[in-house]
């Protein structure tokens, strides 16, 4: 059966194929191949939606990606609600389930109406001017209230189930827009052999031939033309076709966004498919062929459900098969809705009346209107439109004034002209230029390897746009590759030939008036409104656009600038091109989360790198930390303690006994060549050239400003080999620091930098045991204190595979470093820690660590330093070298900042409570009992529970420190001041005995 | 995604296999430590951050890793031409922008 509105013999739908759907609950039967607009109307559905601020009753405006009003709701289940679908875009599908939005309790009553009746308060600027006082109160109480009045669709409150794919692309010629201008240009270029992509958002190819029923190309319909010319183009292996996809973005150097809609229009699309899919694509030359977009008429109550873009009601008669009426006015300011008129007469619907602001067209469609018997009136103009939930009469009269005639109608029509989808150029950094003739903003100065051909160029007939679009394909091909094809141009026998119309405020909704004529539909502003913002101080055209919020609504304008931007010049009483027209940018129409995402979600969106020993830790029930991009094993908890009980424990068993601890993390550098040595003099402060092979050195980088940048043991290999080690954080930097240097600065000299932290796994074992417990698996080294002291390193075995093993210690206690090859790490460490085992070792993770190197005073740069830190400042001086002449930051440090009095130091603190453990980052004054805001003369760096020393310590940077040894400071928190004393940085074994304990 | 040339690898490669490094022809003093501070200021603080052509150091770090120089237009951010690390300022540019 088919739907009242569906006219049999009209459109191209098979109207066997059916597929019921719901809207607001209410069951419909569409057909295959219908948009949602095209089944509701085909059912006499005009009303589909409330409007952003005034909840007007909105119906749909226009057949394409340009509407305004009929945004609704697609639920598939709870996970896919999509809000803000524009019905006239989102293809039916069996079973489709839609529901309208902004609206309480339904779409016929709503509450939110009231704001229409007191619509005088909610003028221009409204909110600007009624919710800045007081300041409070715009988070607290009117913005909530605010969105909830005014929302768009419902945001799903489940994780987006559907996943969305990402390709890049590359051609010579991607064309841009797959009506008959795209479709030319696409088959001009595809004939030289060149790689061609060929876009078009509508699920079908031929634009404007949907509705445009008298062209004829190449001796068959417009669209049939169209359909066999893209079925040509899809079998080329040179030629890419992609319909459902829009091109959002047009970024530098001819880098395109397009989204690809892969499964929206199916029933049950399956897993297999992707939801969307982002194309980024580099073009040699782009063709840009996106047409024109018909403007609405601005007339007061021009909104009513069932008044809409003449072009609209074409479409949807010519290609959908459906009547938008039964009873139609038409209204125009040019020739093209006589087209719609005729077409729609010849499918035997009254055309009640035309109304044309002109006072004496002429023309072919003007006379086949008439010989129809169309009522024709010019120089009139509708006034009003009649009715609320659906449009019911139309108001003419004179231009000029005098008496007034109701028409009833139950849909009007309405053109005052076409506007150039200028959108990809503007973005492309091409300057728009007016052309005064035709009002119209036209492609002026490129910026990019681009054209644009066809309306969308200001080039007006369909003739006149395949020509341009075919000789622009082809150049566009020979500019890309020099490739020249030798095909035929179409040619168009017959097609349609308009332009003009008018801009800005019909009659009866020009100064003076307070109708609601509305310029933009999406976010209720009408011709009013910008007269008032002019008014009202704002004489640039983005200054108009943000005070009224035209054009800033997800249609970004696409109906609404012109007008708007007519009705400020006129207010401003200057030529339309002096105000300008406002940037267009991306996206072109909205674009999901999900396809800018992509896969990048969940575990994807971030790499994860484990170190070797990771499974081992996993398998002890270690907790894991994120540091950067790793995860380091943060604390190893026995059944039924908690952190502080685990890190308690592991901090004793290491003083006690031994822990292994996985350092492989540290960055690590191998600095090669034979002026390795000289290379480590620029880059560090410490001397090296006498540095013994075999000897390890605390290194110290500074940047040329004199801060502390990294720092690390490093150990000489050989004359012209040294193992740096860097911060975790800092590993990526401190090589291209290196790198920077060594190729900018001192390309002279001859070393290699070599990053090898993924190379080396890193096993520290730390502890009074630690020899016992490496010494037997380890062949090759005498690990006895005369040949292997503290802070040397040796090469040889270990379990059988080859180790750089270090004896240097980040606890303060007899400790080594084994370095293996990452791929034997987890087979060492395993080994390792059954000889551990033997000796009552524990494993520890990056907590107790930090706790352990605490406790002696090791700073760790980033978190006791702050990139404002000298050496001197940190009680580091020593490893400054003071003979030498030249390191990156030795002319940084006599700054005369950085050599002042009274600069903030590191120093240890002790709080006089010993059980109360002071917050990293409080704030440390001198004098509890000043004002507030206190003088703050340093902050808390480093701070933990001491389980060693059985209270609690910190490290913290104060102003001349160093000088206040035992002096008592405060650090003022919420639930009271803490008295702390000031100690020097070593809270244990301060003489450095247990390095050889 | 801008296309940058890499000087080294003689061809165009995209922006995120890049990173910036800074203004270029800044050269370290070869007696750094006799600077006085006012010269020292100069070299390691002030920067002239002109609107249009710029001279700047990137760096093909996910490529061959090596430092250049490019002159890029900041108002088109257009690159104008990239050359490697060590040659003269470019005495004439092609093509440039105003
Ligand atoms: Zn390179």
């Amino acid at each position: 059966m088919n739907a009242a509105f569906r006219i049999s013999g009209a459109g191209r739908l098979s109207q066997a194929k059916t597929a019921s759907f719901s809207f607001d609950d209410k069951p419909y039967i569409g057909i295959e191949g219908d948009t949602l607009a095209s089944a509701l109307l085909a059912n006499g559905v005009h009303l589909v939606g409330r409007s952003f601020k005034y909840h007007r009753p909105r119906g749909f405006l226009s057949a394409g990606a340009e509407e305004p009003n009929a945004l609704v709701q697609i639920v598939r289940d709870d996970a896919r609600k999509t809000p803000n679908v524009r019905a006239t875009v989102q293809e039916l599908y069996d079973g489709l389930t839609a529901n309208s939005q902004n609206r309480w309790p339904s779409l016929a009553f709503d509450v939110g109406a009231v704001n229409d009746i007191a619509s005088p308060m909610f003028s221009a600027g409204f909110y600007y001017k009624t919710f800045m006082w007081p300041k409070w109160a715009w988070k607290d109480l009117y913005e909530p209230k605010i969105r909830a009045a005014a929302g768009l669709g419902v945001s799903p409150d489940k994780p987006d189930p559907d996943h969305y794919a990402a390709r890049y692309a590359h051609c010579e010629v991607l064309v841009l827009g797959g009506g008959a201008a795209g479709i030319a240009a696409a088959l001009a270029a595809a004939e030289t052999g060149v790689r061609v992509i060929v876009a078009d958002e509508q699920a079908e190819f031929g634009g404007s031939l949907r509705f445009e029923s008298g062209a004829r190309i190449d001796g068959q319909d417009g669209y049939a033309w169209a359909q066999a010319a893209i079925a040509k183009l899809k079998v080329m292996d040179n030629v890419r076709v992609l319909s459902r996809t829009t091109a959002f973005g047009y970024y530098a150097q001819n880098f395109v966004g397009l989204v690809e809609r892969v499964s929206d229009h199916l029933k049950s699309p399956g897993r297999e498919l992707a939801r969307e899919r982002l194309w980024q694509v580099r073009a040699k030359r782009v063709v840009i062929a996106t047409g024109a977009i018909e403007r609405h008429m601005v007339f007061a109550n021009n909104d009513r459900p069932g008044v809409m873009l003449a072009s609209a009601a074409r479409t949807y008669l010519n290609h959908y098969g459906v009547a938008v009426g039964r009873n139609i006015g038409v209204y125009t300011a040019n020739d093209s809705a006589y087209a719609a008129a005729i077409d729609l007469k010849k499918a035997g619907i009254n055309i009640a009346a035309i109304v044309d602001l002109r006072d004496n067209p002429a023309g072919p469609v003007i006379d086949e209107a008439r010989a129809l018997g169309i009522e024709i009136n010019f120089g009139r103009a509708v006034v009003s439109a009649g009715g609320k939930l659906r449009v019911s009469s139309m108001s003419v009269q004179p231009k000029n004034g005098g008496g007034e005639r109701t028409i009833p109608v139950d849909a009007i029509l309405m053109s005052a002209g076409w506007t150039p989808s200028v959108h990809l150029f503007s973005q492309s950094r091409g300057k728009v230029a007016f052309n005064d003739e035709t009002k119209r903003f036209v492609p002026g100065t490129y910026a990019q390897d681009c054209v644009s051909v066809g309306a969308c160029n200001g080039t007006d007939g369909l003739a006149a746009s395949v020509d341009e679009a075919y000789a622009a394909g082809a150049k566009a091909a020979k500019e890309a590759d020099g490739k020249v094809g030798k095909g035929a141009k179409p040619k168009v026998d017959a097609g349609e030939n308009w332009s003009r119309g008018m801009l800005g405020a019909a009659p009866g909704a020009g100064p003076g008036t307070t109708v609601k004529a509305f310029v933009d539909f999406q976010n209720d502003v009408t011709a009013k409104d910008i007269r008032q913002a002019v008014h009202e101080g704002m004489h640039s055209i983005e200054h108009v656009k943000r005070f009224t919020t035209n054009g800033m609504a997800t249609d970004q304008g696409k109906t609404s600038n012109m007008h708007g931007l007519a009705i400020a010049a006129e207010t401003l009483g200057k030529p339309i091109p002096q105000v300008g027209l406002t940037t267009f940018r991306a996206p072109y129409t909205p674009v999901t989360f999900g396809s800018i995402v992509g896969h990048a979600r969940g575990a994807l969106f971030d790499p994860t790198r484990r170190t070797a020993t990771h499974g081992w830790a996993a398998s002890q029930g270690a907790v894991f930390e994120d540091v950067g991009h790793w995860k380091r094993a943060w604390y190893f908890p026995k059944a039924g303690e908690d952190m502080h009980a685990a890190v308690d424990r592991e901090c004793v068993t290491v003083r006690k006994a031994a822990g292994l601890f996985d350092a492989s993390t540290l960055g690590k550098i191998e600095v090669v060549g034979p002026d390795a040595a000289k290379f480590m003099e620029l880059l560090y402060t410490n001397p090296w050239e006498k540095l013994e092979t075999g000897r390890c050195r605390y290194g110290i980088m500074l940047r040329e400003d004199g801060f502390i940048y990294d720092d690390g043991v490093v150990g000489r290999l050989a004359p012209d080999r040294f193992h740096v080690t860097t911060t975790t954080g800092g590993a990526p930097r401190v090589m291209n620091h290196m790198e920077d240097y060594l190729q900018t600065e001192f390309p002279h000299l001859n070393v290699w930098l070599t990053s090898i932290t993924e190379q080396w796994a890193v096993i520290a074992v730390q502890g009074p045991k630690s020899r016992d417990i490496i010494a037997p698996l380890v062949e090759g080294i005498d690990m006895s204190d005369e040949a292997m002291p503290h802070m040397s390193v040796r090469e040889g075995k270990i379990c059988g595979v080859p180790t750089r093993l270090f004896r240097m210690s980040f606890t303060g206690e007899r400790g080594f470093e084994v370095n293996v090859p990452a791929d034997y790490g987890e087979a060492v460490w395993e080994a390792l820690w059954a000889e551990g085992q033997k000796h009552g070792a524990t494993a520890y993770g990056t907590e107790t660590m930090h706790v352990l190197r605490a406790e002696k005073g090791y700073i760790i740069v980033g978190q006791d330093t702050d990139g404002t830190v000298t050496p001197n400042d940190a009680g580091l001086d020593w490893a400054v070298g003071k003979k030498k002449t030249d390191f990156v930051g030795i002319r940084g440090l006599t700054r005369p900042d950085l050599v002042a009095k009274g600069r903030k130091q590191l120093v240890g603190l002790k709080t006089k409570d010993p059980k109360v453990v002071l917050e990293e980052g409080a704030q440390i004054v001198a004098d509890p009992k000043q004002a507030i805001p206190m003088k703050m003369i340093g902050h808390v760096t480093s701070s933990y529970w001491s389980e060693n020393c059985s209270r609690s310590i910190a490290l913290a940077l104060v102003a001349g420190g160093r000088d206040r040894m035992g002096q008592t400071l405060y650090v003022p928190m919420p639930n009271g001041t803490i008295e702390v004393e000031v100690t020097g940085m070593v809270f244990v074994d301060e003489k450095g005995e247990r390095l050889n304990g | 995604m801008l296309l940058i040339r890499c000087p080294y690898c003689e061809e165009e490669r995209p922006e995120l296999e890049f990173r910036n490094a800074g203004e270029a022809h800044i050269a370290r003093p070869t007696n750094i430590a006799a600077e006085s501070d006012d010269d020292f200021e100069k070299f390691f603080f002030i920067r002239a951050n002109p609107k249009g052509v710029v001279y700047e150091r990137w760096r093909h770090i996910h490529g061959c890793a090596r430092f250049f120089n490019a002159v890029r237009d900041t108002v088109t951010d257009r690159f104008v031409m990239t050359y490697k690390a060590g040659e003269p300022k470019p005495a004439k540019l092609p093509g440039a922008s105003k």
